[in-house]
């Protein structure tokens, strides 16, 4: 049974059609690759599978249960977690208070040992506190740990959201645009990092992504939006040779990418 | 972890020698009977500042309910005392609770309002509550509770703010506070990381509701007679200064504002309008130039205090060496 | 049924004046999405100038023109002073400094004229009263109903034909596109405050006229036509003058047959219910956040 499974998923602000009849199966362990010119309906399929968009059609199956009515937090304590193509850290919280907060969804504590400091506070407070340090070294975030989040530079702020959202402990990681803004060293390093995640977390990721090196070098599978609706599937070569593929992007700047 | 029993160790004594002396002075006579009103006026400010604080500065939601909470709990509190002479501490728990059930009412409908809208709609349930208080008669009309049990003496006030700090902080300091901190910092994201936005808005709205109806039980065994017109907007505006100057955000900032603002309050007694004018002030300047507070979101810590012992005794040591 | 007309026609009176003030409102919020909360207290001011000109033995055009003068200076310089530079940094800041503003003005004018109430001069009116179908219409009213006709035809005049207007329209619409336009938004928005406080002096007159005048006087006309404005769909000038109008009648007709203790509460229940019903109001748009 695969991880994900997204039948007919469509989704429409008044008049205007974002998403129409989407359909998606990702089975577990797989890295998928969403991509397509700006305004295709990429991140509302992300908005979707998290709950954020009420979807106007179809289904959206996850981990064997219907997604259907579920808030937001609910899906993310489902396992699934994201990242924002538009970097949205709590900015004047610390890096390990970012941290801490996405691993309350692991560890937590009601709300009577809050307030009168009683036996599972500092028990799980200090778990809290040794797994979001632990994440940080291995994300080399920790040296950090105490600064604001906002402090940090652009690509150490990238590498942020990635911890913070794998704290949430997910079996599905949804990446949105992952590597926007960054040069080509730091986009590198960050291919290796996500490699490197998915192996030591067994993670699926399904990965939003403009950079298309970014996409072939790492995606087994690959999807193409344009207009709201799915235009290709398959493997990275077969993406690069497909004639619809190639007229979606075409007067686009993402044409230059392709060479 | 000793140096964290020190500091508890010595907020602790300070805590007691204030309190002592406080006492002494007030039972025999070295505070004259005006400023014991501002200092059990002072306490209350407190608590209002710092439930306030709560709502607003750690949670981001710019609520302007507070008289309206703070109204609830000194009615139901003097109720219970006043027309079923009942005992005190059950107008304190009915008080809070009352507050914190309108916290809920409120809270519920209206967290989906973003920022200005929902300062509006809570000002509007202030409103509300005095109207309805107005028509009461069971609680005395427009012209009030009246002949309130006077029990609130100098222990109850310190041991009610001691306690309210207390659980403020040590529910800012959990899991639920920084949940609460990430809801202000970015509520989309928030939810991302598995925070149910709406029970932690709701629950910062129940919490800092419960503590103004506190406050309000407090105000009402204190004066003895309670109206209405008391709870106007008026006094939410007073808390907001306090909140403002002490900074969103740092409870002990909340701290600092009542202290300075009651302090500044009572000495302007004679010109009302010219404290109004100073407030008004306060609030634009510190929206201007320093919209986290006028003291930002630091806390006061020993440490502060260690600081300025440094500055003090480096000054003083520079002048001995001269 | 002559007493429901009655009532229709006093809260239509006094819907007015609310409309008067929610248009300020309105536009203010519809350019820069900032609820002037001093805003009621500019009526406040322009019923004072009004006040002071009428006492100096002005008739009551020039009075109006004068006061509407003054005020429309008063939020020029509030804006500039107390505003411009919060705007940016966050909503609520700007807000909190509006609160600081809306106090300001009104323990100023306390502090310099005390908290007396006070009265226009009864010449600037004699007061007239025609019976029409058994339903009593004073002649206030019709003053009332005059101005704020004249002045609302004006405003649409110039939201819409003028270059101005223009501007306001497009800068409410997308401040940032606006700028990118080479339209200068800081201009715009100036006199945005410049005619919305023109319009409140105007209300602060009329009111003052059918009431009385003293330094606390804007705070409920304000936040009622606050609410005018939130229910007619904040941001649009024929929305503020239908939510006025409706809140006046609303408020007339619970007082009346209802009890005049509730009067004060039922802008706020409104206000509540909209929020949770349609919080774009009855001619407001919606808009979608973008995630």
């Amino acid at each position: 049974m695969p991880l994900l499974e997204v039948s007919k998923l469509s989704k429409s602000f008044g008049g205007l059609v974002a998403l129409n009849n989407f359909n998606l199966d990702v089975e577990e362990g797989e890295l998928v690759g969403l991509i397509g010119p700006n305004g295709a309906g990429k991140t509302t399929v992300f908005n979707l599978l998290t709950g954020l968009y009420k979807p106007t059609g179809g289904t959206i199956v996850f981990d064997g249960r219907n997604l259907r009515g579920r808030h937001p937090h609910q899906i993310t304590k489902m396992g699934m977690a994201r990242t924002f193509q538009n970097i949205r850290l709590f900015g004047n919280l610390s890096v390990l208070d970012n941290v801490k907060i996405a691993y309350q969804v692991v560890v937590n504590y009601g709300l009577i040992p809050a307030f009168l400091r009683v036996p599972p506070f500092y028990r799980r407070e200090e778990n809290i506190e040794k797994s979001s340090l632990k994440l940080l070294e291995i994300f080399d975030l920790k040296k950090h740990a105490q600064e604001k989040a906002k402090n940090l530079p652009y690509g150490e702020q990238r590498r942020l959201e990635v911890t913070r959202a794998l704290a949430t402990n997910p079996k599905l990681l949804l990446l949105d645009e992952p590597a926007a803004g960054m040069n080509p060293q730091e986009t590198q390093d960050l291919l290796a990092l996500i490699k490197w995640v998915r192996n030591e977390f067994k993670l699926t990721i399904i990965l939003i992504e403009h950079d298309m090196s970014l996409v072939m070098g790492l995606c087994e599978r690959v999807l193409v939006l344009d207009y709201g609706s799915l235009i290709a599937e398959g493997t990275p070569q077969e993406i690069q040779q497909n004639p619809k593929v190639i007229e979606a992007y075409l007067g686009d700047e993402e044409v230059a990418a392709w060479e | 972890m000793q140096k964290k029993h020190l500091s508890v160790l010595i907020i602790c004594l300070a805590l007691g020698a204030l309190f002592a002396i406080v006492q002494v002075g007030i039972s025999n006579g070295m505070i004259s009977g005006y400023w014991v009103t501002n200092l059990f006026l002072m306490g209350i400010n407190i608590i209002l500042a710092a439930s306030l604080n709560l709502i607003n500065g750690f949670t981001g939601e710019f609520s302007l309910g507070h008289a309206g909470f703070m109204a609830v709990g000194a009615y139901a509190g003097g109720v219970i005392t006043t027309n079923l002479g009942l005992p005190f501490p059950l107008a304190i728990v009915v008080g809070m609770l009352a507050a914190a059930v309108a916290g809920v009412l409120v809270g519920l409908p209206t967290l989906r309002l973003r920022g200005d809208y929902l300062a509006i709609a809570t000002l509007g349930f202030g409103e509300i509550v005095r109207v309805v208080l107005m028509n009461i008669d069971y609680v005395g009309g427009a012209s009030g509770l009246k002949d309130i049990p006077d029990v609130v003496n100098w222990p109850i006030i310190f041991v009610s703010v001691v306690l309210s700090l207390l659980l403020i902080k040590n529910f800012v300091r959990s899991s639920h506070g920084r949940a609460c901190l990430a809801v202000r910092e970015n509520d989309l994201a928030a939810q991302m990381m598995g925070v149910n936005i709406t029970y932690y808005k709701v629950l910062a709205f129940v919490v800092g509701a419960a503590l103004a109806g506190l406050a309000g039980v407090l105000y009402a065994h204190y004066y003895t007679i309670i109206q209405p017109k008391e709870f106007s907007f008026l006094l939410t505006f007073d808390v907001l200064v306090m909140v403002m100057v002490g900074g969103l955000g740092s409870l002990t900032g909340s701290v600092v504002g009542a202290v300075l603002l009651t302090t500044a309050s009572a000495f302007l007694q004679a010109i009302p309008e010219l404290r109004m004018v100073i407030y008004a002030l306060l609030l634009i300047i510190s929206a201007i130039f320093r919209p986290q507070g006028l003291l930002g979101e630091k806390e006061v810590t020993l440490r502060t205090f260690q600081k300025l012992g440094g500055v003090f005794n480096a000054t003083s040591g520079s002048k001995q060496t001269q | 049924m002559q007493d429901l007309l009655q009532q229709l026609l006093n809260g239509l009176s006094q819907g007015s004046i609310y409309a008067l003030i929610a248009v300020g409102y309105t536009m203010i919020y519809g350019i820069i999405q900032l609820i002037n909360f001093a805003h009621g207290d500019v009526i406040m001011v322009g019923a004072y100038v009004a006040l002071g000109a009428a006492l100096m033995g002005f008739g009551f055009i020039p009075s109006l023109i004068l006061a509407m003068i003054t005020c429309a200076i008063l939020g020029v310089v509030i804006e500039r002073v107390a505003y411009r530079k919060v705007r940016p940094v966050s909503r609520l800041a700007a807000l909190t400094s509006a609160i600081g503003v809306s106090l300001f003005l009104q323990y100023t004018m306390m502090y310099f004229l005390g908290a007396d109430i006070r009265s226009f001069p009864a010449d600037i009116l004699p007061e007239r009263t025609y019976t029409l179908g058994g339903v009593i219409v004073t002649n206030k009213d019709l003053l009332v109903l005059g101005t704020t006709l004249v002045l609302v035809i004006i405003l649409q005049f110039i939201i819409f034909r003028t270059r101005t207007g223009k501007a306001m329209r497009a800068v409410s619409f997308d401040g940032q596109a606006a700028q990118l336009m080479g339209i200068n938004v800081n201009y715009t928005v100036a006199f945005t405050f410049f005619i919305g406080s023109a319009m409140a002096a105007a209300a602060g007159m009329l009111y003052g006229i059918c009431f009385n005048v003293q330094p606390l006087m804007g705070l409920m006309p304000g936040l009622k036509a606050f609410i005018a404005a939130v229910l007619g769909g904040i941001g649009s000038v024929p929305g503020a003058m239908l939510g006025g109008i409706l809140l006046g009648m609303t408020e007339s007709l619970v007082a009346a047959f209802g009890g005049s203790m509730y009067r004060d509460a039922v802008a706020f229940i409104i206000l509540i219910l909209i929020l949770l019903i349609r919080p774009t109001g009855l001619l407001g748009k919606g808009v979608q956040e973008k995630v």
